[in-house]
């Protein structure tokens, strides 16, 4: 697992296309709906690692395989990076059930690295579900909704209005919410009452799906086996109304459509006629492989370049 | 000018113990006769965290950073010929203070002495483990809990005893300053004495009974004007806020009390013998104001950043407090420094800034608070990294180590003999001695007492008398705690190394940067490294700056944290594809769980992942880690850490070559 994940983080040109080899065969090769794939997004201090271990732990017990990719941002100035997520998970080190790896966001300013789709399909390989959990700065609530096919926002008890939730955007993309440390009572309260409000002005989910606003204790389990139903839950609906694939599509393409933006530009996208016209492209190409329809489009557009 | 009486000096003590009860017996009684006149007792990390000697994590642990208490049978050695009744003992031990404390007074109870007449301290103070020390074991809640059993109990039944020590000593340690360090060490005094006062069994007259226990441990570092300054601001807030939070009117019971050890981060492994000097002025710092003079004092030995002390090492540091209190006049004065401009102004200055920083703590709901939202530690980490790059630079000036280098070889360094060795059999012959023990206790008792501890704790009762009484029975160090593990769970305590913005970097920072980004293109992916400390030693601060820094440098850290076996250590490398894995012991363990670590990698067919080691490790010691594989040794002389990082980047470049 960890040469797998080495390798498709690896940039030099000689691995690189033994990592697409690997990523082409897993995109086509993968079952559908294969490993569930779950991200975890929310403030820096919200108690997203805290959470996310005890998440483990109960599906562990129902016997769930279960791998984590953790991401944390980079420092811009220096390209180094602290990933101290893994540290919370210590106690299940000796189980072969869990699997976690930790990765710098590189580039991305709180979104994440390319590798990290490569890391989460190499994952969902394997286990039978997959975290993706980031700090919710900058890109990454986008970022992961397009990973992810639940997205889960841990919010802290008293972290400001309802206006700040609405104007971040923070309430359009999450399909769950669950306030932390709901040991301190009344604040937590207050703050998933808000939570309820907010959803409520806005408009009604494509798809009928209402999040809930769920109240745990990540230091105790308290609330836990409901966070589980409600991944559970949100699962089923996805299957059932079709929307997973439709989801996993949108996401690959929104993926490949950004990578193509940074790797060659607006420049770059307008020699295939323009964002709107290579995300035509895409769509079109007919995903689920992603990685490839990338390297098909970057190829065209790198001729393109040249050519001009 | 009328003098005060001549005021008796200090209590004389020295910070020790190691390998096994009745070897720390032997050298207390030894230094009892050179003049100590009160006991420390060190306790070796299994001990301070809860294990057995036979438990996994004791490994390479047992004896070696303070003597192994396991059972009631060692403590009546460690005290043997030594009449309690008479003794003054303090004794550091945190996380299981209430055990240590039930099997003293065990002790107390055999030798016949009546437990009401017992002097001494327990250390028992948890914020700082969750800040810098590293030897907690339950989380918050639970630990405040039995730091107010404690007090409790002691307030009764042993009134002359000092149930607590509240530690500014390890917050300096960590990197605090003056106002840093008088502020989180008030705020945990109160944390302690609100949870004491919210009990049902202390009545509120006891509250300046209460007050008029706690105690401090402070540390006096070597710009000894600011110190004396620190101490009386800190007696002034004191009194301050016993007055107007709990109404404590009894001034005597205001009393600032505390005992001190002088600043050891400072002392150097260059020129080791320029510590004595800092040592003797440091000491200064904490007795030349008679009104904020220490109660006792701990001086550690000029080879403090070597190894462990021999008993000549201690002997010497023993002399400089026996000097200090009788061949100078220091004693015959009232304060020397009433009336002062100088020391009146920098005093009232400190105040107010430590009364702001404590305000803040408060604030957020106090030191259990500011500990679960990694505040305090955050600080911490912030003056360390300050403090570092101050060496770094040369802008914070230390002999022997940034400046006047040269020197000639010293006559007090030969080899192995310079510090105390503690032999690897001692592990063998106390696991022995404890396995003997748990065969001839009486299997009922204990498990009839462990029950009763177990209840004692479900139940909020204060667990000292299910305590005594378990010590009575045999119970182990490591079964009391497995009971209260069991029930409280176990901590991970925040980091404090976050992701803040990098600081300017100095011209060796970037240039190292340089060359791990340009490792990066050739690796084809950034540097990762693993930074992790294997064992039971929790000294994390030295670990957290090596992860900031190579975060500084632009390497991805995998920051793995304290109290790893070798196993969880290699199993995380391992997943997380890391280039090179840094292990911190400062224990003296270095030699088991480093050689543990190279094997494990070697079974798991790894063994072309790089390790560089760094702590407190002698130098032949150093050639052997070399030798056994392991590329690099930093020991607390390396002070750059630019250098340091740039030599990592060159042990990964020449592991990826040899690939």
């Amino acid at each position: 697992m960890a040469d797998a994940l080495n390798l498709v983080d690896d940039a030099r040109p000689e691995r690189r296309a033994r990592a697409w080899e690997l990523l082409d065969t897993l995109e086509r090769e993968a079952p559908f709906p294969g490993a569930a794939r779950v991200g975890l997004t929310g403030a820096p201090g919200a108690g997203k690692s805290t959470l996310l271990d005890a998440l483990v732990r109960a599906l562990r017990e129902r016997g769930e395989s279960v791998g984590v990719v953790a991401v944390d941002p980079s420092s811009r100035r220096t390209g180094g990076a602290l990933l101290g997520d893994r540290i919370r998970m210590r106690s299940r080190a000796a189980d072969a059930g869990v699997f976690f790896r930790s990765m710098a966001a590189r580039e991305r300013l709180g979104g994440l690295a390319d590798a990290t789709r490569a890391s989460v399909l190499v994952l969902a390989a394997v286990f039978d579900r997959v975290f993706i959990e980031t700090v919710g700065v900058g890109q990454s609530e986008s970022d992961v909704s397009a990973l992810a096919d639940t997205l889960v926002y841990v919010a802290q008890p008293g972290a400001g209005d309802m206006l700040q939730f609405m104007k971040a955007g923070v309430l359009e993309l999450p399909d769950v919410f669950a306030v932390n440390k709901a040991d301190l009572g009344r604040p937590a309260q207050q703050t998933a009452a808000e939570l309820r409000a907010g959803l409520g002005l806005g408009e009604p989910a494509a798809g009928g799906w209402e999040p809930p606003v769920l109240c745990v204790c990540a230091r105790e389990g308290g609330g836990v086996a409901e966070l589980v139903a409600a991944l559970d839950a949100h699962r089923r609906h996805l299957e059932a109304s079709g929307e997973l694939r439709e989801r996993r599509r949108r996401g690959a393409e929104a993926w490949a459509l950004e990578a193509l933006a940074r790797r060659y530009g607006s420049h770059g996208l307008d020699a295939l006629g323009g964002r709107a016209a290579v995300a035509r492209r895409l769509h079109e190409h007919g995903l689920p492989s992603a990685f490839a329809a990338l390297r098909e489009l970057g190829a065209e557009i790198e001729n393109a370049l040249r050519g001009a | 000018m009328s003098q005060s009486a001549r005021e008796r000096p200090w209590v004389f003590r020295t910070y020790s113990g190691h390998t096994s009860a009745r070897a720390s017996n032997a050298l207390y009684r030894s230094n009892l006769a050179k003049g100590q006149t009160g006991l420390s007792v060190a306790f070796d990390l299994p001990t301070q965290t809860g294990y057995d000697a036979d438990h996994p994590l004791a490994r390479g642990e047992v004896g070696k950073v303070g003597v192994p208490v396991g059972h009631v049978d060692d403590m009546a050695a460690l005290f043997a010929d030594i009449p309690l009744a008479k003794m003054n003992t303090s004794m550091t031990i945190n996380a299981t203070a209430a055990w240590l404390l039930a099997l003293y007074v065990a002790v107390a109870e055999r030798q016949g002495a009546d437990p009401r007449e017992l002097q001494g301290t327990t250390q028992n103070d948890i914020v700082k483990e969750y800040l810098s020390r590293g030897t907690y074991v339950f989380p918050p809640e639970p630990s405040m809990r039995l730091t107010s059993d404690v007090v409790a109990y002691t307030v009764e039944a042993m009134p002359r005893w000092n149930p607590i020590n509240v530690c500014s000593y390890h917050l300096q340690e960590a990197g605090a300053t003056p106002a840093q360090e008088t502020a989180y060490a008030l705020a945990t005094a109160l944390a302690v004495l609100d949870a004491v006062r919210a009990r049902e069994d202390v009545p509120a007259e006891a509250i300046p009974r209460v007050a008029g226990r706690i105690s401090f441990f402070l540390n006096a570092g070597i710009r000894f004007v600011d110190e004396v300054c620190k101490v009386r601001a800190m007696a002034e807030l004191w009194d301050r806020l016993l007055r107007e939070r709990y109404g404590v009117e009894d001034a005597l019971a205001r009393r600032f009390r505390y005992g001190v050890q002088v600043n050891s981060l400072g002392l150097t492994e260059a020129q080791p013998e320029n510590n004595v000097i800092r040592i003797a002025l440091e000491a200064l710092g904490v007795t030349l104001s008679r009104k904020a003079r220490c109660r006792a004092l701990q001086l550690p030995a000029w080879n403090e950043a070597l190894g462990l002390p021999r008993p000549w090492d201690q002997q010497w540091s023993l002399r400089i407090q026996q000097i200090l209190a009788y061949e100078t006049d220091l004693l015959e004065h009232d304060d020397i420094f009433d009336g002062s401009k100088v020391v009146e102004a920098r005093t009232r200055e400190l105040l107010d800034e430590s009364a702001a920083e404590l305000q803040r703590v408060l604030d957020m709901g106090g030191a259990v608070a500011a500990v679960e939202n990694a505040y305090m530690k955050q600080r911490l980490v912030e003056s360390h990294s300050a403090r570092l790059r101050a060496i770094e630079s040369g802008e914070l000036k230390v002999v022997g180590v940034n400046c006047y280098t040269e020197s000639e070889p010293s006559p007090l360094l030969e080899g192995s003999r310079s510090i105390l060795r503690v032999d690897e059999s001692a592990e063998r012959a106390q696991i022995e001695r404890l396995r003997a023990f748990r065969a001839r206790r009486n299997a009922d008792e204990v498990a009839a007492a462990l029950r009763a501890l177990r209840d004692a704790a479900a139940g909020g009762a204060n667990v000292m008398p299910a305590s005594i009484r378990a010590a009575h029975a045999g119970v182990t160090t490591g079964e009391w705690a497995g009971v209260l593990r069991d029930l409280f769970g176990e901590y991970r305590a925040p980091t404090g190394v976050v992701e803040r913005a990098a600081a300017p970097a100095p011209p060796a920072t970037a240039a190292a940067r340089e060359r791990v980004h340009a490792l990066a293109a050739r690796l084809g992916r950034p540097l990762k490294i693993l930074v992790g400390k294997p064992g039971l030693d929790g000294h994390s601060n030295g670990a957290e700056q090596i992860a900031v820094k190579a975060r500084d440098v632009g390497m991805e850290v995998v920051y793995e944290g304290i109290r790893l076996t070798p196993a969880e250590i290699v199993q995380s490398a391992a997943d997380e594809g890391v280039h090179v894995i840094g292990l911190s012991i400062l224990s003296g363990s270095h030699g088991v769980l480093v050689l543990d670590v190279l094997e494990e990698l070697r079974k798991r067919g790894l063994e072309d992942v790089p390790v560089v080691v760094g702590g407190i490790i002698p130098d032949e010691d150093a050639a052997r880690l070399r030798a056994a594989g392991v590329k690099r040794v930093y020991t607390p002389k390396d002070f750059d850490l630019a250098r340091i990082m740039g030599e990592i980047a060159d042990v990964v470049a020449e592991s990826a070559a040899a690939a």
